[in-house]
């Protein structure tokens, strides 16, 4: 009791933006010991991205940077130049994993391909994260969240319910693709880690961000190969309708089975326009009469969100309240999850965080640090860990290796 | 042969639908021994229906969406309803690492199941529970599907056009769900590992989606902002868009954020004139003039194929991909070299197409070793070899309707 679920394990990120950092945040919050090593100069490109507090640019207040970095340790450092590219691999002896996002060729210049880092620590696991993966024609690819979002299949199908094909498809909202593709990446990462505990062995994930986001859809998009049906984002085609405009927002009754429909006519007063379903099996009631979806708005333009959405669910009606930012973070369940928690940042100040979206028995999530400032760790790291005198770190920043 | 990540480890799923079984999917993939617990009284439902991809199937064992999300496992028939076969699940329990399930919060409990019951069987045993709105606080009891947890995590509300409807998100938010709650339950088995100690896990499927826009969240946080949905915009980088290409429904995204990409993109579609002029020479220009920018960018792009597109724009060093469908992912020649589909013998409904794992482990690689199970196909292997059980008493509970 107390102690954190990965408890001793030591990572060392050489990540930026999105993927990278998000499968690491995932290990750190549950008491990893993160190294993340950021770029002399700049930093990690997230630093550059907003929101930013009070709207104003600053690396060190980008909420996107602050969020994806909880909890880790922050260097800088160049591997490009002799002295940096000793000392990263003598962090990479320290470490248990290796999360990386850099192209291919990037790392092959380096001389950081995992054959070579296995010389220097063979039971080393090396997740790498990239658009494409590490084989094939496109491995050399570039792709940032939206192009990672459509060259996944993902945006083909995305909005459903469009009227017709005129308008472009799109991607999902703010950077979710490349969240998702550092999600799958963690768990491979500590069911590699996991073997290592029992056999000593360790070993290279290739993650390709663009397979990671397929296999999300793969009810979708395996439909061709095994059917010849090509999914698409037309109504009729996809799961859309629903969606139901009311006093202050939308609302979306999934009534799927026949008693979820019988009990959503009930919570609409049993009027002359709803009729209940014919069956009490599986009856899916996907897109009802033009006539009921007129009445239906109608009668839901007088209510309020939170009205129809407890109201219903009271009644066992899988409703949703489509939930706005503000919605998300002011939510009673949420709060009462212990869903968010309070970090102070020495320049961003004190904020609201979402944590994490489970809740172990015995080794809880934990907040230990806030995001790293640039270079906040250097002397912690270098100094005590690697052994290097104060005077090596003035010659090595002066060199501009960190 | 390679030994799986998770070999040796026993899971228990008495999940259904698609959050709940593509958890335990993940780790059959990586070597898990996976026995998913079913009955006549419940039926996974995704063996007789697919909510989103509207199919229907007759009998139980002939869904194609159903064994997508099953591969690998192991499956008994147990009525969990009767005294008896609880019972039974204990005695599974009791040889096994982790216990997935998907009931609404409370029904297992009332069914002698809940994780205190089991873990007086199993002391270090691994429990997860899963649901719409996790297994605390005052929306404990609601009910949802993919499309809500999207909803309330935000996610649909920042999806779609500027000027339309919030989008409604499908089976991809289970499968994330999921993913997510495999994340948890493999974190577990490491600290087990470690300690000798298992756990309790509860998940809430809404926010599995929310913590996918922790940025967006924090808008709100840092400045009290409500972001809005807007197509395939970004805050700073333009162009960022999906663009017509030749062809019925093509396009090519494109999307650019520094001046060097911008010069190798313009560089790259032939230097029009219009992008010499002032009204593009930076990125905040670019995106002050974005619709413009648009329109222009699609004066080329409809003259090429997607591919072509693509293939121009990557070579320049440009970020460009094709909003591909599944026809085109699935004859694609890069994931044709990936071995990203892999064919899968079914005895009822055939060969299926299914897609490979999406990580490739260098010394345990994760692998689909057999079709989805048919309902009830391991009860001999389950309750005769493992259990070891006499045929007298496995039949006596077949009569009793415990096993069904």
């Amino acid at each position: 009791m107390g102690e954190k679920a990965l408890e001793g394990t030591k990572v060392l990120e050489y990540a930026s933006s999105v993927s990278g950092p998000y499968c690491s945040k995932l290990l750190a919050d549950l008491g990893a010991e993160v190294i993340k090593i950021e770029r002399t100069g700049g930093g990690d490109e997230a630093r550059r991205r907003g929101p930013f507090l009070n709207d104003i640019p600053n690396p060190e207040r980008s909420g996107l940077f602050l969020y994806l970095n909880i909890n880790k340790r922050g260097i800088t450092l160049d591997p490009k130049t002799q002295t940096g590219r000793k000392i990263f691999l003598e962090l990479l002896r320290w470490a248990d994993i290796l999360i990386e996002d850099k192209p291919p060729k990037e790392m092959e210049e380096l001389g950081f391909t995992y054959e070579n880092l296995k010389e220097v620590n063979p039971a080393l696991i090396m997740t790498s994260i990239t658009p494409f993966g590490q084989t094939g024609p496109y491995r050399d690819y570039k792709a940032y969240n939206l192009n990672l979002s459509h060259g996944a299949g993902a945006g083909y199908l995305t909005p459903g319910g469009s009227p017709n094909l005129e308008r472009e498809p799109l991607k999902g909202g703010g950077l979710f693709d490349d969240y998702t593709a550092g999600l799958s990446a963690a768990v491979a990462t500590l069911a590699a880690f996991y073997y290592r505990e029992v056999s000593g062995i360790g070993q290279h994930i290739d993650a390709s961000k663009q397979q990671s986001v397929m296999d999300y859809d793969r009810v979708e998009l395996d439909m061709y190969p095994n059917t010849g049906v090509v999914r698409t984002r037309l109504k009729g085609k996809s799961l859309g309708g629903a969606m139901t405009r009311c006093k202050d927002g939308y609302v979306m009754p999934m009534a799927l089975l026949g008693p979820q429909w019988d009990a959503f006519i009930d919570f609409l007063g049993n009027p002359d326009w709803g009729e209940k379903a014919e069956s009490t099996g599986l009856t899916a009631t996907l897109e009802p009469s033009e006539e009921f979806s007129r009445h239906l708005s109608e009668w839901m333009s007088s209510r309020t969100m939170e009205e129809v959405y407890h109201g219903a669910q009271a009644k066992r009606v899988p409703m949703a309240m489509v939930s706005s930012t503000a919605d998300v973070m002011n939510s009673p369940q949420y709060k009462a999850r212990g869903f968010f928690t309070e970090i102070e940042h020495p320049e961003a100040g004190r904020l609201k965080y979402p944590i994490a979206p489970y809740k172990f028995s015995e080794t809880p999530s934990v907040v230990e640090r806030p995001a790293p400032l640039l270079g906040q760790h250097n002397e912690e790291v270098f100094s005590r860990l690697l052994g290097y005198t104060r005077g090596d770190l003035v010659r090595m920043r002066e060199a501009g290796i960190i | 042969m390679n030994r799986g990540a998770l070999e040796g480890i026993r899971v228990v799923d008495s999940s259904t639908a698609w959050a709940g079984p593509f958890v335990s999917e993940l780790m059959a993939l990586m070597g898990a021994e996976v026995i998913k617990v079913e009955s006549m009284k419940r039926l996974d439902h995704s063996r007789v229906i697919s909510l989103s991809t509207r199919q229907r199937f007759t009998g139980t064992d002939q869904s194609s969406v159903f064994n997508d999300l099953n591969f690998n496992k192991l499956d008994v028939k147990i009525n969990l309803s009767e005294p008896k076969g609880a019972e039974l699940l204990k005695r599974l329990v009791k040889v096994s690492d982790v216990v997935i399930q998907n009931f609404r919060p409370g029904v297992m409990d009332r069914l002698g199941l809940g994780y205190e019951a089991l873990k007086e069987v199993k002391a270090d045993i691994i429990y997860l529970s899963s649901s719409a709105r996790g297994a605390e606080g005052p929306e404990r009891s609601y009910v949802g599907y993919a499309p809500s947890f999207a909803a309330h995590g935000g996610l649909s509300y920042l999806t779609g056009y500027a000027d339309g409807m919030p989008a409604m998100m499908m089976g991809e938010i289970d499968l994330i769900s999921a993913t997510t709650s495999a994340f948890a339950v493999v974190a577990a088995l490491n600290h087990r590992q470690r300690t000798g100690e298992g756990q309790y896990i509860t998940v809430s499927s809404s926010e599995t989606i929310a913590v996918l826009i922790g940025d967006v969240l924090l808008d709100y946080t840092m400045n009290g902002r409500v972001q809005f949905r807007d197509g395939n915009r970004d805050e700073i980088m333009a162009p960022h868009n999906c663009y017509r290409c030749k062809g019925d429904d093509k396009w090519v995204s494109i999307a650019i954020s520094n001046d060097e990409e911008w010069r190798a993109f313009i560089d790259a579609i032939g230097n029009p004139d219009w992008a010499k002029g002032e009204r593009f020479q930076d990125t905040y220009l670019r995106k002050e003039n974005e619709e413009e920018l648009d329109r222009l960018i699609t004066q080329w792009t409809i003259s090429h194929t997607h591919y072509e597109a693509t293939e121009i724009l990557q070579r320049a060093g440009v970020a460009a991909a094709p909003s591909f469908n599944s026809e085109e992912l699935y004859n694609d020649p890069h994931l044709k070299e990936r071995g990203g589909y892999i064919e899968v013998e079914h005895p009822v409904i055939g060969k299926k197409a299914a897609f490979a794992p999406s990580w490739k482990f260098s010394k345990t690689p994760a692998k689909i070793t057999r079709h989805a199970p048919l309902f009830g196909e391991h009860d001999d292997y389950v309750f005769g070899e493992l259990l070891e059980m006499s045929q007298e008493e496995i039949k006596a509970l077949i009569d009793e309707k415990v096993i069904d």
